[in-house]
């Protein structure tokens, strides 16, 4: 790709969402700070939730897994679209009723607890790092693919974009921004997806059913950016120009043996027509007949999938940014219905990515050795599309990838800042600046420290510790009077204790072999029914600590606003 | 003609606002036929739901030449799972949304009317929130208000139980009422 035509992509979003951003600060008045003012109307609401929702892991992530894992990984999209059915029908109404801004305010106003908030608040903050941490990756990913700048220039470019766009602005300007940036990802990936298949038919539309592993059509030269190690099924002749095995080679033949061979960095491999791809350790290979079907190929797939559909069904309404965007709405049927708008937008935009997976399967297919599936998205339009057109949509993919991190990213510090600053520090704007600076510098700096992961699959085990925390805590809360403040604590802490080991260890270590390996990996399937269990059992053995308000809330919950009937006089705190 | 004057004796003479408000036992018992009704039409569309996508994969590994179909060219988890998926999401979430203030209405037109001077209803036919709400309602088998079947409308608010469909709230409850007007201010 050509450097100058993807960095002016990236430069063009970056000072598009500056100047909507402090533009926006002009019709800001102070209690605007954190919340937009209610003046937000639905379609923008819902662009906005969309924008905020679809990050780095459904523009570049979602197309890098299917390339890898094939169509399990459609689970992905379509989990994260039906989280917001589920959201809809269980909590969306109940939840803006509630006026809470925050999950600790929702588990404050509900449980008349601070504990239970305090637990939240921590709850929150682990989440959103956990969230933030594979955006900045991805960002690095991209100026790394787009310019070659050293992966942490991505990380920091993104955190400064966003931590001036939140000081300077606030909710508003960020709800301006998410609903331009929603458009902006759908354009960036659908634009270039009508020239890509026009390509492919030019190319006579070739299929993906053969029982073939992936293969090289043509002489191919792949750069190796960062070393990596890779599986050689069949031995192949290859030229060399750097370092493979700890050798170094100067356009040198070299023949790769059966077995495991590491490339360092910046080394070029040109592999014959017709070679089979060797795919980075660790990661299964398969033929295209495999890889089109569903539950084929991968050890424990059946249990993975069910694992998958939980934590994206259950774990999108305990997402900090996600709650935050209902207190936009007027009342609660206007928020049922902007969520019922978000479902048509997302799903419209998760028609897209797994066709650049199913093309990159075809064209790129060096993306499963170097290990950087993810960048699928990027690298498809300059190997289709040659010359300027490609460079040209090229720079697109890239600002609606910079467009994704932005637009999350900022939601997410939007919301943990104001925990941070409220539960955390001591409040009032200081401390939300405090807050915003503490929410990005961490996730910032394990992103540059930790090893590189597949930006999907970190924000998967996101929403596993979102479902097995927050999940119960609001399905419970907003449908059973008998949940008491003991078994919500026990569930919280049960489900974010199991939730967050299998993270660390699948993180830090990478998951075991087998069937343990299964377990940790996709943590969904075992720790949120453990934690559902947890806080029900705990709250029938405590039954003289249910909340003493929970009548009240209940009206408060569930009654249309056109009723006029006392729903108590809880109101969360602002910043 | 005694009926309707019988009636008018039992029946309290404001708004169901207030009973709400005051957490009486009719307000409770308004209250959890709501919230029954909501529940049940929430876990139904959610039991579709997990039907489908649970029941999805089972298929594919039950009768794996389903997934070798090809429809449009394509194969079929290919074309459900990437495409049509989608549009059925948004016509569920649309029915719902339609269902769930259609309930809401109801229980509004229930509890606005001004139980003394609006159709005094017959003996025996009083509208209770089951009633009403049913309406607009996953129909379930078997849910038929049972009168005298409402042993927490008396209760102290904190007693809630889960909301089980099919222990709807009842034409006998009325009493009940009576009684828990005790816990007034």
């Amino acid at each position: 790709m050509n450097a100058a035509y993807g960095l002016a992509g990236v430069l063009l979003v970056v000072v598009a969402t500056i100047l909507i951003g402090v533009l926006g600060r002009i019709s800001r008045t102070t209690s605007d700070f954190y919340v937009a003012s209610r003046t937000v109307t639905p379609l923008r609401n819902a662009s906005a939730i969309g924008g905020e929702y679809l990050s780095a892991a459904s523009f570049l992530g979602i197309a890098g897994l299917i390339l890898a894992y094939g169509a399990d990984m459609l689970w992905l999209p379509v989990g994260w679209t039906g989280g917001y059915l589920v959201l809809l029908v269980l909590v969306s109404a109940p939840l803006r009723r509630s006026g809470a801004y925050t999950l600790p305010d929702f588990a404050e106003a509900r449980l008349e607890s601070m504990s239970v908030r305090r637990v939240a608040s921590i709850l929150v903050v682990l989440i959103s790092w956990l969230y933030l941490l594979p955006q900045f990756q991805s960002a690095g990913l991209v100026l790394r693919t787009v310019t070659g700048w050293p992966v942490w220039t991505g990380g920091v470019l993104v955190a400064v974009v966003v931590a001036v766009n939140v000081l300077v602005g606030g909710m508003r300007s960020v709800t301006l921004v998410q609903a331009f940036q929603y458009w902006m990802k759908l354009t960036a990936l659908a634009v270039p997806l009508i020239f890509l298949l026009l390509a492919w038919r030019y190319d006579g539309a070739p299929g993906l059913s053969g029982d073939t592993p992936p293969r090289f059509a043509d002489r191919t030269t792949v750069s190796v950016g960062l070393a990596v190690t890779v599986d050689v099924a069949t031995p192949v002749q290859v030229v060399v120009d750097g370092r493979v095995d700890g050798q170094p080679y100067k356009a040198a033949p070299v023949t790769l043996t059966l077995g495991s061979h590491h490339i360092a960095q910046n080394t070029s491999v040109t592999f014959p027509a017709g070679a089979d791809v060797p795919h980075v350790t660790g990661r299964p290979v398969t033929t295209d007949h495999e890889w089109a079907m569903p539950l084929d190929g991968r050890p424990h797939s059946l249990y993975a999938t069910y694992s998958l559909i939980l934590a994206t069904f259950l774990g999108t309404m305990g997402l900090p940014h996600v709650l935050v965007r209902f207190y936009t709405n007027p009342d609660g049927r206007a928020a049922r219905r902007t969520t019922v708008m978000v479902l048509s937008l997302l799903g419209a935009f998760y028609l897209l990515p797994a066709v650049y997976g199913a093309l990159g399967r075809l064209y790129t297919p060096e993306l499963l050795m170097t290990g950087r599936a993810d960048a699928v998205v990027l690298t498809l339009p300059g190997r289709l599309i040659g010359g300027a057109g490609g460079d040209l949509l090229g720079a697109l993919v890239t600002g609606g990838a910079v467009a994704a991190f932005l637009s999350t990213s900022s939601g997410i510090t939007v919301s943990v800042a104001g925990v941070i600053a409220q539960d955390i520090l001591r409040g009032g704007v200081r401390s939300f600046r405090a807050g915003t600076l503490l929410a990005l510098v961490v996730p910032l700096t394990l992103a540059i420290t930790a090893r590189s992961l597949p930006v999907a699959d970190v924000v998967g085990l996101a929403f596993a510790v979102a479902a097995s925390t927050f999940c119960p805590l609001l399905v419970l809360g907003v449908w059973w009077r008998r949940l008491t403040v003991p078994g919500a604590l026990a569930g919280l802490a049960t489900g974010g204790v199991l939730a967050g080991t299998a993270v660390i260890v699948t993180i830090a270590a990478g998951p075991p072999g087998g069937l343990i390996g299964a377990l940790l990996a996709e943590p969904a399937a075992w720790t949120v029914p453990v934690a559902f269990a947890t806080m029900i059992v705990v709250s029938w053995c405590t039954p003289g600590r249910v909340p003493p308000g929970v009548a009240r809330m209940m009206v408060r919950l569930h009654t249309p606003e056109s009723l006029a009937v006392d729903r108590g006089t809880w109101r969360p705190k602002r910043v | 003609m005694t009926g309707p004057r019988t009636r008018a004796v039992r029946r309290p003479r404001y708004p169901v606002t207030r009973e709400i408000d005051e957490q009486t036992g009719l307000g409770e018992a308004y209250m959890r036929s709501l919230l029954r009704t909501q529940l049940r039409l929430a876990l139904g569309l959610c039991l579709v739901l997990a039907a489908v996508v649970i029941g999805l994969p089972l298929l594919f590994v039950l009768a794996p030449e389903v997934r070798e179909q090809e429809l449009l060219g394509l194969p079929l988890p290919w074309v459900v799972l990437g495409g049509l998926i989608y549009p059925w999401f948004v016509g569920c979430g649309w029915w719902y949304v339609r269902q769930a203030e259609r309930n809401e209405d109801d229980f509004a037109d229930l509890v606005d009317r001004t139980p003394a001077f609006n159709d005094p209803p017959t003996p025996g036919d009083m509208p209770t929130p089951g009633d009403v709400l049913a309406t607009g309602d996953v129909p379930v088998p078997g849910d038929v208000p049972v009168p005298g079947d409402m042993p927490a409308s008396g209760d102290a608010p904190a007693s809630g139980d889960v909301p089980v469909p099919g222990d709807a709230p009842v034409a006998g409850d009325m009493p009940a009422s009576g009684d828990a007007s005790a816990g007034r201010p």
